[in-house]
């Protein structure tokens, strides 16, 4: 009985340190890019806002010097969409796909496909920049936009094929030979039975994808070429500038702003998150 | 409407053999039965025979014709599963359009088809409906409908009962015996249960071990079962069997248990029996009667009542003859539980005999 409560209050004790651990970084980052730099001056972090607004914020979205250019960071917001969208998009589309085929059809050698997707799930992907930065500059897509999307796609799929494989090898195979009894074709099978079945473990690889893409910084930086620079990529360079002074308000107003299209994802999409990993993704 | 031949079908995964040389005919019309225990490779030969799966080796012939490297869409057959399988996200309509849509039908006669299947299964009110918000029973009479809906000349159901509770299942055992009587479609059914095997079947195979042990009509295998295996499976209880040797008094066959003999002279040997030879007498629980039969050789037979299980209709007696077990099918009103030794008698007409060593029919 008093070894259950003592179990409790550490539960909560640990809880409440590992909440604060993560929180506490968020509330300084909030509370400064809402003060004026003379308040920040005074460096008392912990301090609320005397008169918190938004400037910082504004400067940050769209007036903020990043080298040469004062434009805020909003060029590498629409950066990141262009390279985001279509990778995610790719990535999960032809994941789904090949998950399925080798969970549900007999593919030849699929045991040998499934170790090195392994393989490719767990190798650095550092130790790929430099044969890869000589492929894609033979293909000429070396710093363009194409170039990185293509990039982003072929990291995403070993992991996400594995995630998608295990979720349709989780399901009643007796569905899948009714379809092929009914005369359903690869495709037809695909389309009209188990990506409807797939929206949770959609959800799950969306996710995964969008922050994985939306917070590289060294892809970006190498692959997608000086116009196409990801938010993280102008974020580290607004944030690293060593001219002037250091506009902590500023810095971490464009933090946040970076940080919020995955969070936005997470929240709007966090019970479908959960329910997908434990519905499948983790089970198979 | 069509004739199923089934030829030296071989099939091994890995290094072990599931079955081998399987030769086996249907019927047109026929309502066959694929009965034996589980693990013995039903499942298996029902998805070589619609394409799900590849043999190792052999043929199969549906109306003359090789179907072996066919797509199970170009069999002209439909299936039925254990577990339903229904499309879970689609409504019983789309469940039982799906097959139809691909197979390219106008939207009118897909309608039509489906309507009339679902008059037939009794699905009108439920064809909106998810798989989710049906009971087993309805799904599974979604999933034949699924398979009915098609014009298949052949159908295949794999256990399909399996999952439903007894009063459910016994009813669900006339519907499709009925719907086979209206069709007329030839039918291959897989079940370990026997009782639906004797209900709905035309004809029974007993499979064990990847082995056929059996090809006839229910009451052949019942009267007649070709070896020991057959004997017990077949049947709500199964066959006694007592150890005995075959012996020849004044030019009768006899044959010669542990302290009684039974008259074998009425009994259709396949082959003269031989004295000496060892053997295990068959006799099912409603052809052992209390008493003395009047003026047979077949007495002696003395028998310690052990415990009685009531089955309504009828009883059953369990006694001891000697060590070995011996049930009796009996009245109600005759049952007694006194632990008495009483006499018993066999009726002479309904006697199996086999060879112990080679455990078939004599
Ligand atoms: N894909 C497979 N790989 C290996 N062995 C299998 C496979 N499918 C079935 N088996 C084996 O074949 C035998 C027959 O299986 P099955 O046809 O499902 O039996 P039943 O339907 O009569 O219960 C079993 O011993 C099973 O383990
Ligand atoms: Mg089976």
């Amino acid at each position: 009985m008093n070894s259950k409560i003592i179990g409790r209050i550490g539960i909560y004790a640990f809880l409440a340190v590992s909440t604060a651990f993560f929180l506490i970084p968020v509330y300084i980052m909030v509370t400064t890019s809402l003060k004026g730099m003379p308040e920040i001056r005074e460096g008392n972090i912990f301090a609320l806002p005397l008169d918190p607004n938004f400037s910082a914020w504004f400067k940050a979205w769209s007036s903020a010097c990043i080298g040469m250019a004062c434009d805020g960071i909003r060029g590498g917001f629409g950066n990141s969409l262009k390279i985001m969208v279509p990778s995610v998009i790719l990535s999960v589309a032809l994941s789904s796909l090949n998950g399925y085929a080798l969970a549900l059809w007999n593919v030849r050698r699929a045991e040998l496909m499934l170790g090195l997707l392994m393989a490719g799930a767990f190798i650095p992907y550092q130790v790929l920049l430099y044969p890869l930065v000589i492929m894609t500059r033979t293909l000429g897509i070396y710093g363009t936009l194409p170039g990185i999307i293509a990039i982003h796609v072929l990291f995403g799929l070993p992991v996400l094929t594995l995630i998608f494989r295990n979720f349709y090898a989780s399901l009643p195979t007796e569905i899948m030979k009714a379809a092929r009894v009914d005369g359903a074709g690869f495709m037809q099978i695909y389309w009209r039975i188990m990506l409807p079945m797939s929206p949770s473990i959609l959800v799950v690889a969306v996710i995964l994808q969008v922050t994985g893409i939306w917070n590289d910084y060294l892809l970006g930086l190498i692959f997608a070429g000086r116009d196409n620079l990801p938010m993280t990529a102008q974020l580290n360079n607004l944030v690293n500038s060593t001219f002037g002074e250091k506009e902590y308000n500023v810095n971490m107003a464009a933090t946040i702003l970076t940080a919020a299209t995955p969070l936005l994802v997470y929240l709007a999409s966090g019970r479908y998150f959960v329910r997908g990993i434990t519905s499948g993704a983790v089970k198979g | 409407m069509s004739e199923l031949n089934i030829v030296n079908l071989s099939k091994r995964f890995d290094n072990t053999a599931v079955f081998e040389n399987i030769n086996l005919s249907v019927r047109e019309k026929e309502f066959l039965v694929l009965l034996g225990p589980s693990g013995c490779g039903k499942s298996t030969l029902l998805n070589i025979i619609a394409g799900l799966e590849s043999p190792t080796s052999g043929r199969i012939e549906i109306d003359g014709k090789d179907v072996i490297g066919l797509e199970p869409k170009d069999r002209g057959l439909s299936m039925v599963f254990q577990s339903y399988a229904l499309y879970p996200t689609m409504t019983v309509r789309g469940n039982m359009s799906f097959g139809l849509q691909v197979a390219g039908l106008k939207r009118s006669e897909i309608e039509r088809k489906v309507e009339k299947a679902a008059t037939m299964l009794h699905l009108t009110e439920l064809l909106d409906r998810k798989p989710s918000q049906l009971s087993g029973g309805q799904r599974q009479r979604a999933a034949i409908g699924r398979a009915l809906v098609r014009d298949v000349s052949l159908f295949l159901f794999d256990e399909p009962l399996s999952n439903l509770d007894a009063k459910l299942r016994s009813q669900m055992r006339g519907e499709i015996r009925r719907l086979h009587d209206t069709l007329g479609v030839t039918s291959i059914y897989v079940t370990h249960d026997q009782v639906e095997a004797m209900t709905m079947a035309s004809s029974i195979v007993v499979l064990k071990g990847g082995v056929i042990q059996q090809h006839a009509e229910p009451q052949t295998l019942y009267d007649e079962p070709e070896n020991l295996f057959v004997a017990g499976f077949i049947g709500a209880s199964p066959m006694n069997i007592l150890k005995g040797r075959i012996a020849i008094e004044a030019g009768r066959p006899v044959a010669a248990c542990t302290g009684f003999q039974v008259d074998l002279s009425r009994y259709r040997f396949k082959a003269p029996p031989v004295a000496g030879q060892e053997i295990a007498l068959g006799v099912r629980p409603e052809n052992v009667c209390f008493g003395e039969a009047g003026g047979t050789s077949n007495t002696g037979v003395m028998a310690r009542i052990d415990y009685v299980e009531p089955l309504g209709a009828d009883t059953l007696v369990w006694t001891k003859v000697g060590d070995e077990a011996m049930s009796l099918r009996v009245d109600p009103r005759e049952a007694r539980l006194d632990r008495q030794t009483v006499p018993l008698h066999f009726d002479l007409d309904r006697l199996s005999v086999f060879s112990r060593e080679t455990e078939r029919r004599l």
